[in-house]
């Protein structure tokens, strides 16, 4: 190995440790039998145990889930239709729409919708408002993913379907849905890990009445940090990376969709 | 026969196009729109707006305020040299990792790119929180120091990733004739490598810099009460002071600073764009 290489791979693996040791130092400490988050006494589970028993985190959790379910089937539906539209049909304004919203800073996309909720709706915050949120910065995503999946694909599919008598809706049912269908999954995991994980935008539609778990967990770090923390941190990640996987594993585009 | 069949078709567009474009346009743009309007608005009695019927009660107000006080100037700078100096460090620090996996073997390079995504899989509250974990102890908690490890940790896959896709295009002839003509590996960079890359440092600077600019949470949480930024001054008109028209002022001055800085993005790539024909 010559020297050049060398210094490339120390300062990469020296990158990659930044990037995991903090996140394993999470995970490590959920197993540690002290309330102190500073030194390690011994193994335990009883972190997750008390996650088991607290209201407020369970009824967190439950509306994070409900909320990402909802927003993802929706965002996926319409980042679908935009895909396809953006593909075959070009319209100009399009993707500005769609592909502004997740560009710019998320606290203008929260502000802006606080205002538009409370202002011109003067609608009380909450399910709906985060719903009406999530789907909006969520459908760019999904339409990335799906246009990308249809601009890899061989025009000639569709026009032999047209060919052979298809109507547009049997092209559509027969021929696009199928080779879609691993974008639209991925699209969806996506947009449900965007959904689970939002804070900032969250942040600013939730009002009082609805919690959600990282809104939760924002809460929780400003009071006090104890290793209950850890242990939420720690199942999120989880669920999070296992979505990631199968996501990436079905559409390798939805790598480049995070950007 | 074609006729009818063109029909649908026409049908068919405004049925996959109008449900995306008519909802963005209800809670995208309207809001957006908003906001513009609300900046020039007078504070309502409690808080938020004054009522709608004093439409035409337009104010400047909100940007006579912001004029009026040194601080806010200050804060904006504060904002610019944070996020300036996130995407320095994350260029320096993303740079070998990109060249490493644009230059492994194909197999092993999806999983070295899964490997720089997966630490962003997990919520990012947790990951300023593992921060919290780390430099407490040491006493680096809620210090300057603190604000940029928390950025540059949140936004490093954002360089990463469009510099491996620039990088990984490169043709490895290039290097190969500049080795021939004489030059020695740090001469390759500079001269080949380093300008070629250009256009992807351009479109990851912009992914790192916009979003550090309205960031709330990372210096509300790792940084001391100095360390305010953009994104803290807006979410304190918003959701404490509740002056509606000074934080959408200050969101208006923040989208034009984006806007800005997508300009100026598009431009320079495309010159670095030029700039590599010239090379090539």
């Amino acid at each position: 190995m010559n020297s050049s290489r060398f210094w490339l791979w120390t300062a990469s693996l020296a990158t990659y440790a930044f990037l995991y040791i903090p996140l394993a130092v999470v995970v490590l400490f959920s197993f540690n039998d002290s309330v102190l988050n500073a030194e390690w006494v011994g193994f335990t589970t009883r972190w997750y145990t008390k996650l088991l028993h607290d209201d407020d985190m369970l009824h967190a959790a439950a509306n994070s889930l409900l909320i990402a379910l909802v927003s993802s089937s929706v965002s996926t539906l319409l980042g679908a239709m935009a895909g396809l539209s953006m593909h075959r049909y070009r319209p100009r304004w399009l993707p500005f729409l769609v592909l502004t919203p997740v560009a710019m800073p998320e606290i203008l996309l929260g502000v802006s919708l606080l205002l538009f909720f409370r202002q011109v709706l003067d609608l009380s915050l909450g399910l709906f408002s985060i719903l009406a949120a999530h789907i909006t910065f969520s459908i760019g995503f999904v339409a990335v993913i799906v246009r990308a999946r249809l601009a890899g694909m061989d025009e000639s599919i569709f026009e032999a379907a047209r060919d052979l008598g298809a109507t547009p809706w049997a092209t559509f049912r027969r021929v696009t849905l199928p080779l879609i269908m691993p974008a639209l999954v991925a699209g969806f995991l996506m947009a449900f890990t965007l959904s689970i994980d939002d804070f900032v935008i969250t942040f600013f539609v939730a009002g009082v009445g609805v919690n959600t778990l990282p809104l939760q967990i924002y809460s929780m770090i400003k009071v006090a940090i104890t290793p209950e923390v850890n242990a939420v941190s720690t199942l999120l990640m989880a669920l999070t990376l296992t979505l990631i996987l199968v996501a990436s594993r079905l559409a390798p585009d939805v790598l480049k969709a995070r950007q | 026969m074609s006729a009818p069949r063109s029909q649908p078709a026409g049908l068919t567009k405004w049925i996959v196009t109008l449900p995306p474009t008519l909802f963005l346009l209800a809670f995208f743009l309207v809001p957006a729109l908003i906001v513009v309007v609300a900046g020039f608005r007078e504070t309502g009695e409690f808080g938020g707006l004054a009522p709608i019927d004093s439409l035409a009660a337009l104010t400047l107000d909100a940007y006579r305020f912001l004029g009026g006080d040194v601080i806010y100037l200050e804060i904006f700078a504060r904002s610019f040299l944070v996020a300036a100096l996130t995407t320095l460090l994350c260029i320096v620090l993303a740079y070998p990792l990109a060249w490493l996996i644009a230059r492994s073997p194909r197999q092993r390079r999806d999983f070295l790119v899964l490997l720089v995504i997966l630490p962003f899989a997990s919520n990012f509250l947790v990951r300023i929180y593992a921060w919290i974990m780390l430099l407490g102890p040491v006493n680096l908690l809620y210090t300057p120091f603190a604000v940029i490890v928390g950025m540059v940790y949140a936004h490093l896959p954002f360089m990463v990733l469009p510099l491996y896709t620039n990088l990984e295009k490169h043709d490895p002839a290039l290097l190969e004739a500049a080795q021939d003509l004489g030059a020695n590996a740090w001469t390759r960079f500079w001269r080949v490598t380093f300008p070629l890359s250009l256009p992807g440092i351009f479109s990851g600077s912009a992914l790192v810099f916009i979003p550090v600019l309205g960031m709330f949470a990372v210096p509300e949480l790792l940084g001391g009460t100095g360390d305010i930024l953009i994104g803290n001054l807006i979410k304190e008109q918003f959701l404490e002071n509740r002056d509606w028209p000074l934080g959408s002022a200050l969101s208006i001055m923040l989208t034009a600073c984006v806007l800005a800085l997508a300009g100026l993005t598009a431009w320079a790539s495309k010159r670095g764009l030029h700039g590599t024909e010239a090379v090539s």
